[in-house]
C-alpha cells in the first residue's frame, strides 16, 4: 500500500505508463465505443460514465486518503438537482405552461398549490450561475460537513455512518418537500439547454463526447493531485495519521480538501447525468446508490484512478445486462461482488492486472513491469460493452 | 401549532404519542442491543443486522402458521416458542457468517461494512426468492388483541405493552449476561485487551464467534417482537438499519446504558414531532439533530474508558 518516492528532477506529473493508460482509455471511449455501439447503447455508456466521476472522487477520498464516505450520492444528487432546476426552468416558460393556474413555474409546483417560484430557485435561471453552483454548492456542503467532523477527529467508521445517515436524510427531505423538489418522481420532463433540444439523438451523442471530455479532464486533475506533495501527504495520513500530525501538518485541512474535491467531482457527474438522461430523482441520492458507487471504486481498485473508471463501466454493464435477463440473479451477483472484492481481491481489477497481466506485458513494452496502479486492459471491458 | 388543542387534549396527545414512541423505542432497543454488542464490543459494522432481524420475523411467522394448522389449542403460547426458535436460527446464521467471513476482517472495519452490505443484499434476495416478495403478517393470539383504556382520551394497545415488557426483560438479561456472568467478563476482557486475554487462557476466537452469534440472536428476537406490531417483507430490515446505527453511535458505542438512553431520546423525539409535523419532516429533524449532536460530541452520550 505504499507509493514509491518520486524520482528526483521529475517535473511532469504523469509517468509514461500513465500517459499510455490515459490514451488507451481515451481511444476506447472516444473512438472504439462510439464506432462499435449503436446510439442506444452508447447512451448507456454515457450514463455509466457519469458514475465514473463519483468513483474517481472516491479513489482520491477513500483509496488515497482513507476516508470512506457513504454519502457520495448526496453530492451526485446536489449536482444533478442544480442542473435539473436550470433545465426545468427552461422548460417552464410562460408559453409552455399556460394551462397551469400559475403559468411560468414548474408543473410539479403548480400541482402542489405553490403560486410563486421559491427564492432558491430564482438564481437557477442563469446558466452561468448553474454551472458554478454545480461545483460550488456540493463543495460548500462538504466543507461544512468536513470542517465539523474532521476538526473533531471523527473518522473511519463513524464518518461512514454519519455520511450514510446524511444520504438518508437527503432522500427523505427531497421526497417530503414535494412542492419544492418534485418529490419521489424527481424533476422530470427536461427539454432544452439554452434553446438547444437535448432529447434528440445527435444532442445525446454530443453530450456523450462532452461527458468523456470532462471525465478525461477530471482524470488528469486526479493524477495531478495524486502526484503532488498533497497526494503524498494524503497517503501518509492514511497509513500513519498521528505521525503526520506530529510532523506539523494540519491533518484535518487535507482531509477537508480531498473530501470537497471528491464532492465536486461527484456533482459534475450528477450534472452530466441530468443532461444525458433527462431527469433527476431521489433514487440516485439515497443510501443504496451511494454504497453502490463505493463498489464501483472497489471493483476497479480503490488505489487506481483508471481502474475506477473500468470498474464503473464493468459493474454497470453487468447490472444492466443481468437485470435485463436474470433480474433475480443480479442481487446475488452484486452481493457476491461486495464480499469477493473485500475478501478475495481487495485491490480490485487494478490489483489483479498488476499481479497477473502487467508482469507478462512487461517484456513486450520494454521493462514496464514495475508499473503501479496500472489500469486493466480494455480486454475485460471491450467485449462486455460490445455485447 | 399547539393553539388548536386544549391543555387536556395536549396531555393526551403527548401520552399517546409517547406510547407510540415507546413501541418504536422497543424495536430500536432490541435491534440496537444486538448491534451494540457486535459494533461496540467487537468493532464490526454489521450492515446485515436488519436481515438477521427479518430472519427472526420469518421464523416467527412460520411458527405461528404451524401452530395455527397443527396445534391450534396451543396457539396462545406460540410466540414464546417462536422467539426461542428465532434466537437460535439467527444466532446460528450469525455464527456461520462469522466463521466464513467476519473473522478474516477484524482488522479492517470499513471492509466489514462493505462485505456485510453484500451479505444483506444476498439475504434479501434469498428471502424474496424463498418466501416471496409480499409482506406477511402473523395472527395475534386473542389475549394480545385490544387495548387498555386508561382514561377517556388515553388508551394503549396490549401488544405494544407486551413488546415493551419483552424489551425490558431482554435488556435485563443481556445486561446480566455481559456484566455479571463469567462469559460476559471474558467478552469484555477480549475487547479491552485481546492479546492479554489470550495469554491468560481465554479462547478469543471462540468468544468472538459466540459474541457475534449472540448479537445476531438478539436481532432474531427483535424480529420476533417486530411481527407483533408490523408486517414483514424481504426489505423491512433495511428500513431500520441506519436509524439503529445512529442509535448505537449516539449512545456511545460501548455503553449499553447509552444505547438505551439514545434509543429513548430518538424514538420519543421522532414520534412526538410526527404528530405536529409530517412524518418525513419529523424523521429529518430527528436525524439531523442526532448528526449535529454527534458533530459536537463525537464520542456519543455515554463513554466508557477503554485502554487500547
Amino acid at each position: 500500500m505504499t507509493i514509491p518516492a518520486p524520482k528526483s528532477g521529475r517535473t511532469f506529473f504523469l509517468r509514461p505508463q500513465d500517459v499510455i493508460g490515459i490514451l488507451a482509455l481515451a481511444i476506447l471511449l472516444l473512438v472504439v465505443l462510439p464506432l462499435a455501439l449503436d446510439n442506444f447503447r452508447l447512451q448507456f455508456v454515457g450514463k455509466y460514465l457519469t458514475y465514473a466521476f463519483v468513483a474517481l472522487g472516491l479513489v482520491l477520498c477513500w483509496g488515497y486518503a482513507g476516508i470512506l464516505s457513504l454519502g457520495q450520492g448526496v453530492f451526485f444528487g446536489l449536482g444533478g438537482y442544480c442542473m435539473a432546476m436550470y433545465l426545468k426552468l427552461q422548460a417552464s416558460s410562460v408559453e409552455n405552461t399556460k394551462i397551469q393556474s400559475t403559468p411560468g413555474i414548474p408543473d410539479f409546483m403548480d400541482w402542489n398549490q405553490i403560486t410563486s417560484l421559491p427564492w432558491f430557485w430564482e438564481p437557477f435561471r442563469s446558466f452561468g450561475f448553474t454551472s458554478l453552483a454545480v461545483i460550488v454548492v456540493p463543495a460548500l456542503f462538504a466543507l461544512l460537513l468536513g470542517y465539523a467532523l474532521f476538526k473533531r477527529r471523527v473518522g473511519g467508521v463513524y464518518f461512514a455512518i454519519i455520511t450514510q445517515a446524511l444520504a438518508a436524510i437527503m432522500t427523505i427531505l427531497i421526497v417530503g418537500q414535494q412542492g419544492y423538489t418534485g418529490g419521489i418522481n424527481g424533476i422530470t420532463d427536461l427539454r432544452s439547454l439554452h434553446g438547444w433540444d437535448i432529447r434528440t439523438d445527435s444532442a445525446k451523442t454530443i453530450l456523450y463526447f462532452v461527458c468523456v471530455g470532462l471525465l478525461l479532464g477530471c482524470i488528469l486533475l486526479a493524477y495531478y493531485v495524486k502526484s503532488s506533495k498533497l497526494g503524498r501527504i494524503l497517503v501518509a495520513m492514511r497509513d500513519k495519521e498521528d505521525r503526520v500530525r506530529f510532523s506539523g501538518y494540519d491533518v484535518s485541512s487535507f482531509k477537508i480538501f480531498v473530501f470537497c474535491l471528491a464532492a465536486s467531482l461527484s456533482a459534475i457527474g450528477g450534472a452530466m447525468f441530468t443532461l444525458q438522461v433527462g431527469f433527476m430523482s431521489p433514487s440516485f441520492v439515497g443510501i443504496v446508490p451511494s454504497i453502490e458507487m463505493v463498489i464501483y471504486t472497489a471493483v476497479g481498485g480503490r488505489l487506481s484512478i483508471l481502474g475506477a473508471i473500468y470498474g464503473t463501466l464493468l459493474v454497470n454493464w453487468a447490472k444492466t445486462s443481468f437485470s435485463e435477463s436474470f433480474p433475480e440473479l443480479w442481487l446475488f451477483g452484486l452481493g457476491g461482488l461486495f464480499i469477493a472484492v473485500v475478501l478475495i481481491f481487495p485491490n480490485g481489477l487494478a490489483g489483479l492486472w498488476q499481479t497477473y497481466v502487467a508482469p507478462r506485458l512487461g517484456p513486450l513494452f520494454g521493462g514496464g513491469a514495475k508499473r503501479r496502479a496500472a489500469p486493466p486492459a480494455s480486454g475485460p471491458v471491450a467485449p462486455a460493452a460490445a455485447e | 401549532m399547539f393553539a388548536d388543542y386544549s391543555l387536556a387534549e395536549l396531555g393526551s396527545i403527548f401520552v399517546m404519542q409517547g406510547f407510540a414512541g415507546l413501541i418504536l423505542f422497543s424495536v430500536f432497543v432490541l435491534m440496537a442491543l444486538g448491534l451494540a454488542i457486535i459494533f461496540g464490543q467487537m468493532g464490526v459494522i454489521n450492515m446485515a443486522h436488519g436481515e438477521f432481524m427479518i430472519l427472526g420475523a420469518y421464523v416467527t411467522y412460520f411458527t405461528s402458521q404451524f401452530f395455527l394448522h397443527f396445534l391450534p389449542s396451543l396457539f396462545n403460547i406460540y410466540f414464546f416458542v417462536a422467539m426461542i426458535l428465532a434466537f437460535f436460527a439467527s444466532g446460528a446464521l450469525g455464527m456461520a457468517v462469522e466463521w466464513l467471513m467476519i473473522r478474516r476482517l477484524y482488522k479492517r472495519p470499513l471492509d466489514t461494512l462493505l462485505a456485510t452490505w453484500g451479505l444483506s443484499l444476498i439475504l434479501q434476495q434469498v428471502y424474496r426468492s424463498v418466501f416471496g416478495p409480499r409482506e406477511v403478517g402473523v395472527e395475534l393470539p386473542n389475549w394480545m388483541m385490544g387495548s387498555l383504556a386508561l382514561t377517556d382520551t388515553i388508551e394503549v394497545q396490549i401488544n405494544g405493552l407486551f413488546v415493551m415488557g419483552l424489551t425490558i426483560a431482554i435488556t435485563i438479561a443481556v445486561a446480566l449476561l455481559m456484566y455479571k456472568s463469567a462469559w460476559g467478563k471474558q467478552v469484555r476482557a477480549v475487547v479491552q485487551n485481546r492479546v492479554m486475554a489470550g495469554a491468560v487462557g481465554i479462547n478469543t476466537e471462540q468468544i468472538d464467534r459466540n459474541t457475534f452469534g449472540l448479537g445476531c440472536g438478539i436481532a432474531g428476537v427483535a424480529g420476533s417482537a417486530f411481527t407483533m406490531i408490523g408486517s414483514t417483507g424481504p426489505t423491512s430490515g433495511q428500513l431500520y438499519i441506519v436509524d439503529t446505527f445512529l442509535v448505537v453511535v449516539f449512545g456511545g458505542a460501548q455503553s449499553l446504558l447509552g444505547t438505551i438512553a439514545s434509543a429513548f431520546t430518538i424514538s420519543q423525539a421522532q414520534s412526538t414531532m410526527e404528530f405536529f409535523l409530517s412524518g418525513s419532516m419529523a424523521k429529518v429533524l430527528t436525524l439531523l439533530g442526532v448528526v449535529i449532536i454527534l458533530m459536537l460530541r463525537p464520542q456519543g452520550l455515554f463513554v466508557i474508558k477503554v485502554r487500547r
